[in-house]
């Protein structure tokens, strides 16, 4: 990734044992009634509820945050339906989400 | 200047696609989104390799800017409506770069791409040709646009908005939580700065909040209306959104965009630099 690059990356699955390198990785899938959802406008929320930042969720549904350890929810908005799921990152690591959408 | 005079909805473009005179312009970083779908008839602008410099850390010049306008078949007197991806940071970006090289009619799609498909609208894969046009760009609009030493020199006078997120600007994070944090140059925030994230400016589609809303974020934040205001980011583009609230929709006319941001400010040496939160 350069570092004069401020978009957010096209996104991709992270498996369980994603090289982490020892940050907080917060990851997971967007699905709705016919499985992944692609498109999702997904937003990191911190504990306050505030906006940290944006992704739109891979073909497959998929999204990934580079965060700190804390409270986030994240959030995904799709043209049917929104939907949020939280979760606690004690430390370094993959923590993940799954958010359905209807 | 009123919020019509800067903004137009999504419905209203989409009655608009064929208006002669107004010109559709998708501005992203990740220009594969474009690739696969665009609102018809929008001409494809690639921030990094349009509008930035190809060699010196800095946009196109104004030759530079006229030669592209003019290829993608812009003219004078079009009609601008950009539009893009990230909650139209690139777009914003390209909006502010429109004004400082002096195109009159330009105009941000509220929501940007993101609402045009929460909305659920068309999209297009079609290829879009114009014709091409003779542009005549005006010298740089320096009064929109701050550079480092003015920066320095303005802490403790002027206002100071730092855009990034709140563990961005404390130091906690070197980078928007959707990036690798791999960065070299140290984390922190020009002292005095006002945190105020983007996003806040913002409703969850991407449309910006209303104008009341807007003036009293700011005052609560503590925004100092008397004074002469810098808003910064990392490299320029979330702070152009706050340019934006607060130059064109709010109307205050001492605002610039501070596009080295904190990539160049936390590069610099012997500069006066704070640590944590406000």
């Amino acid at each position: 990734m350069a570092d004069d690059s401020c978009g957010a990356p096209a996104q991709e699955a992270t498996p369980a044992d994603y090289d982490t390198r020892g940050q907080v990785v917060l990851a997971g899938k967007v699905t709705g009634a016919e499985g992944p959802v692609g498109g999702a406008f997904v937003r990191l929320l911190d504990g306050g509820g505030d906006f940290t930042g944006e992704v739109v969720s891979s073909a497959d549904g998929d999204f990934r945050f580079y965060a700190a350890p804390g409270d986030w929810t994240v959030r995904a908005l799709h043209r049917s339906g929104n939907g949020e799921a939280s979760v606690t990152a004690q430390g370094p690591g993959v923590h993940q989400l799954a958010i359905s959408v209807a | 200047m009123s919020r019509e005079d800067v903004l137009v909805t999504t419905q209203w473009a989409e009655e608009n696609l064929d208006t002669p005179g107004v010109v559709f312009i998708e501005v992203d970083e990740d220009t594969t989104a474009y690739d696969n779908g665009h609102i018809r008839g929008a001409v494809k602008f690639d921030w990094r390799k349009d509008l930035q410099d190809g060699v010196r850390r800095d946009f196109v010049d104004k030759e530079g800017f006229e030669k592209l306008l003019s290829e993608r078949g812009i003219s004078n007197d079009d009609r601008v409506i950009l539009y893009g991806g990230n909650n139209n940071w690139f777009a914003a970006y390209a909006y502010w770069y429109f004004k400082l090289y002096g195109h009159e009619k330009v105009q941000l799609l509220d929501g940007g791409r993101k609402k045009w498909e929460l909305d659920g609208r068309e999209l297009s894969s079609e290829d879009v040709k114009r014709e091409p046009a003779r542009y005549q760009a005006k010298e740089q609009d320096l009064s929109i646009r701050a550079f480092r030493d003015e920066v320095v020199q303005a802490i403790g006078s002027s206002n100071f908005v730092d855009v990034r997120s709140p563990d961005e600007f404390s130091g906690k994070l070197l980078a928007p939580a959707h990036l690798p944090q791999e960065q070299s140059q140290v984390p922190g925030h020009i002292p005095g700065a006002l945190n105020v994230p983007w996003a806040k400016v913002a409703n969850e589609d991407g449309t910006f909040k209303t104008e009341e809303e807007i003036k009293e974020l700011y005052s609560d934040e503590g925004l100092d209306e008397s004074k002469s205001t810098i808003a910064y980011c990392r490299i320029g583009e979330r702070s152009s959104i706050a340019w934006f609230a607060l130059h064109e929709l709010l109307g205050y006319d001492q605002v610039k965009n501070y596009d080295g941001s904190w990539t160049e400010y936390g590069s610099l040496v012997g500069v006066p630099v704070e640590l944590g939160a406000k």
